[in-house]
Parts: C-alpha cells; structure tokens; sequence
C-alpha cells in the first residue's frame, strides 16, 4: 500500500513546478498552463486524502476543481486572444495597461 | 516495504508525471508545453485510478487532455507565436527571486507533509463502490447539489464571457 504522504510529497512537488513556471516563464499561454498544473496538484491532494480517509466528499471537490478549470481556461484564452490582437503580443510583461 | 503491484504502478506513473510537467515549464515552444502537458494530464489520471478515484480519472482524460488541452492547442495553432517571436526569454533578477519564493513554498509544504500521521490507507466499507460513477453522483445530487448547480451556472457564464471578449464585434 503507497502511504499517502508520498502523493503529498508528489502533489508538493507537481504545485511547486507550476509555480515556478508562473513566475519564470513571460508567455500567457505558458503561465496558463502552469496554472492548470497547480490545480492539479491541489486535486491529487484532494483525492489522496480522500482515498486515506474513505470519505468521497474529496472527489466531489475534484470535479468542481476541473469544471472551474475548464471555466478558467476558456475565459483565460478569450483574453490572452483579445490582447494578442490588440497589442500583437502575449508577453505578460508588456501588459501593464492598469499600471500606467 | 515489500515491493507491491501498487508501489511499482506508483512509481511507473508519478516519475514521467514529474519529467513532463518540469517539461511544461523547461520547453520554449508552446507547443511542446501544450504536448507535455497532456501527457502530464494522463499519467495524472493513472495516478487517480491508484486512488480508487475512477470518474475523476475517467473525467481527467476527458476534460482535461480532451477538451482543454485542444483548446489551447487551437490558441496556440490561431496566435502562431513561433514564427513571430523566436527571440529567447529575457530573465529578470524578480523572476529568479520569485522561483526561489517557490522553493521555500515547497519548504514550507515539507514541514507540513512531515506531520500528517503515516497512516496506512483506510479499508473502504465498499471497495468496488468507491469513486464509480455511482458512488460519486450521489453525493454530487445529495450533499453538493447546490455547488453542483452553480457550476453549471459558471460555465455559462465562462461561455458567454468568452465569446464577448475573444469576438471582434458583437
């Protein structure tokens, strides 16, 4: 039987990928994806403790996760569109339209 | 502890999770990020299936590498961002703060993985019920009937709020 400290150690590790890649990486489309990699890693987390504990409340929260990821990705996209067309670029630095 | 079935399929599954989604963040085209990340996505869902968690796993694939990840293949294919800009990434000193930020994160998240109490996994009452389309919709229609309604009212939401920003004119 794994223990469920491993798929903790693993669900840590997947998180702190995704946000090195938020923070390192300067394409939205990258930063996007690197998003949806910490939401998985808070579903493996979910399901770990869900399965450790026999209680299935952990795979409802699961499915509400990957269906506000879905939401996120198409409102995410939709936008990463419209700048792309208003400024020709998808580089997170370039668009600082609040800021100044 | 004895080598089991189960261990073996952990690690089959949890190392080529690891290498692809350090892909997503190593790989300069969006393309290969995108590749890697499906990937990532399905060694995720053999890992959901070792938790008994089946519908997820089965959704995983489906939402996930199905729909999501063509979604943002069509933006990358519609943004054709590799001919425009080859140039390599400038870093910045924040960046490289930030990824340190990241690291001590994991710290953090060591400290606390460190005291969850080494439990074995519990026997579950009903082993062949647990996470089954069944098992999961009732909870889904009994205990998180109204989240589960307004999830639907999101993705109408997510609907209508990205045809209205991604349409040139309405």
């Amino acid at each position: 039987m794994v223990p469920v400290t491993w798929y903790l150690w693993l669900a840590a590790v997947l998180f702190t990928i995704g946000l090195s890649g938020v923070l390192l990486k300067r394409n939205a489309l990258i930063v996007m994806m690197s998003v949806e990699l910490m939401l998985n890693a808070a579903n493996l987390t979910f399901l770990a403790f869900a399965r450790q504990s026999g209680n299935i409340g952990g795979h409802a929260i699961a499915f509400f996760v990957i269906a506000v990821a879905a939401a996120e990705a198409a409102v995410g996209l939709a936008v990463v569109i419209a700048i792309y067309r208003t400024r020709g670029s998808v580089n997170v630095d370039e668009v600082r339209a609040l800021r100044e | 502890m004895q080598i089991t079935a189960e261990l073996v399929c952990f690690w089959i599954f949890a190392i080529p999770l690891v290498v692809t989604a350090l892909g997503v963040v190593v790989a300069r085209s969006p393309v290969y990020a995108a590749m890697n990340l499906v990937a990532a996505f399905f060694f995720m869902a053999g890992l959901y299936v070792l938790l008994a968690a089946h519908l997820i796993a089965f959704m995983q694939i489906l939402v996930y590498a199905g729909a999501v990840m063509v979604l943002f293949l069509f933006v990358i294919m519609l943004l054709s961002l590799d001919e425009e800009h080859p140039q390599r990434e400038r870093r910045r000193a924040m960046q490289y703060v930030g990824v340190l930020g990241a690291v001590s994160l994991l710290a953090v998240l060591a400290s606390a993985i460190a005291r969850v109490p080494d439990a074995a996994m519990s026997t579950l009452a009903q082993p062949d019920r647990f996470g089954t389309v069944k098992a999961v919709g009732q909870v889904l229609y009994t205990e998180f009937l109204l989240p589960f309604e307004v999830t639907s009212l999101l993705l109408l939401v997510a609907i209508v709020g990205a045809v209205v920003v991604a349409k040139e004119r309405i």
